[in-house]
């Protein structure tokens, strides 16, 4: 229910006065509504929930998280593997 | 698929790990509130990784299976009127209500239809101007805008034939009625990523005051849950309680301003009931009065309904982190996801069924 998938906006277009959008989510093309998300462009990857564009993903923020998590400390290898 | 798949990867996800093994000196309970989560910690096998002093405990945050049995039942009353097209997300039609659900009133001859957006229903409606349509919106904040949306352009589309049956739920009065019980066992949270994405996190902070846990914004991919994980350990092992983000991608503390304008615009804050659970205060939203003749409620009479839940299923205290699906006696024997007895076993977010799924030798 609260499956959220990114998506790269391919297409903006108006239907019955509502912002809409072609949403490539590798290599599958959907409509989706771009209503919530105004600032949204083509070639930005938004994040679709039930038809509908919930944010604009943050391309820097997803890039700083990953390079934060790059430069953490090596893997420690686990005790006694614990079955729960 | 990107931004999917570096989310996944298990160089990031061991490394991950690994730091919450060096940073817990103590056991800790975690509640994951939402089901989208507890699934993915299951279906990527994540909890073999994590030491033993962690216990992560299942929240009540899926939608399915918090929708009232009385409510099941008027859908199935009102899906079941000949003049009715009945819109829905898939995931409601196998819910059992007291007696069917709305797949049997399908077979039956019921017109009963999944759409994918809200929004498919005013297309419905306009194609068919002889027939009610009538849309089931259910869900927690994140399905909220969706459907604000389609009851707004129905009023400016002057659509008529449409109506919905309303059953919306709220995370944070979820929290602290679970924070509040007597038998609470729960010391940080996960907050969920996408009704946060949608709503902000400004609504957290007097929670994580007020009762001094760590909540932790969360997505939902193997890194984005550990990471969650990690921040929520940290905070608990440094006797911090803070609303921190660790969703930067998608959430701002303020969230989407647009969506919770429209939503402030069509709904109100009502009392709830949630299956299982019982009645949580302010913990929904209905219709405003402006909108009451799109309420499904007012438009058909199904007053009289009689519920009668299970009396064997748990699912109750499996959705408020107090019994986990195996501890009950009839999960996997005359509880399946081909015949569930309760809510937990039927949604694909359901923690009954994420254990069927991959936990079954436990």
């Amino acid at each position: 229910m609260c499956l959220g998938v990114p998506g790269r906006v391919v297409e903006i277009f108006e239907q019955d006065g509502i912002r809409m959008g072609k949403v490539d989510f590798g290599g599958i093309v959907k409509e989706a509504c771009l209503a919530y998300v105004p600032e949204t462009e083509v070639n930005d990857y938004v994040i679709i929930h039930a038809g509908f564009a919930i944010s604009r993903l943050n391309e820097e923020e997803a890039q700083e998280t990953l390079a934060i998590l790059r430069e953490m400390g090596e893997d420690v290898p686990m005790g006694e593997f614990t079955s729960r | 698929m990107k931004y999917v798949a570096e989310f996944r990867q298990p160089e990031l996800i061991h490394k991950l790990a690994g730091e919450i093994r060096r940073t817990v000196t103590k056991p800790w309970t975690i509640m994951e509130i939402c089901g989208g989560q507890t699934h993915a910690f299951m279906r990527f096998g994540l909890e073999s990784l994590l030491p033993p002093e962690i216990e992560l405990v299942h929240g009540p945050g899926c939608p399915v299976c918090v929708t009232p049995l009385e409510l099941i039942d008027k859908a199935i009353a009102i899906a079941s009127r000949p003049e009715v097209i009945f819109c829905s997300f898939g995931d409601m039609l196998r819910v059992p209500g007291s007696h069917a659900d709305l797949f049997r009133v399908k077979a039956a001859g019921g017109d009963v239809r999944v759409v994918y957006s809200p929004l498919e229903c005013l297309k419905i409606a306009r194609q068919h101007p002889n027939r009610e349509v009538v849309f089931f919106a259910i869900g927690f904040e994140t399905t909220a805008p969706g459907n604000a949306m389609l009851v707004w352009q129905a009023r400016q589309q002057g659509i008529r034939n449409f109506s919905m049956l309303v059953s919306h739920v709220r995370v944070p009065p979820a929290i602290t009625a679970i924070l509040s019980s007597p038998g609470n066992r729960v010391q940080g949270f996960l907050a969920a990523g996408h009704v946060c994405t949608v709503m902000g996190y400004w609504e957290y902070e007097p929670l994580a005051e007020r009762f001094r846990v760590p909540i932790v914004v969360t997505g939902f991919e193997p890194v984005d849950l550990l990471q969650g994980l990690l921040r929520t350990v940290r905070q608990l092992e440094a006797g911090r309680h803070e609303v921190e983000n660790a969703y930067e991608r998608s959430v701002t503390r303020e969230g989407n301003r647009p969506a919770q304008e429209l939503i402030a615009r069509v709904f109100e804050p009502c009392d709830r009931t949630w299956r299982g659970i019982g009645l949580i205060p302010d913990s929904g939203w209905r219709l405003r009065p402006e909108f009451a003749a799109f309420d499904a409620e007012n438009r058909f009479p199904v007053g009289d309904i009689q519920t009668q839940e299970s009396s064997v299923c748990i699912s109750g205290l499996v959705l408020q982190g107090r019994k986990k699906p195996h501890e009950c006696p009839a999960f996997g024997t005359s509880c399946t996801p081909a015949h569930p007895l309760g809510a937990t076993m039927v949604s694909s977010e359901g923690a009954c069924a994420a254990y069927y799924r991959y936990r079954r030798s436990l």
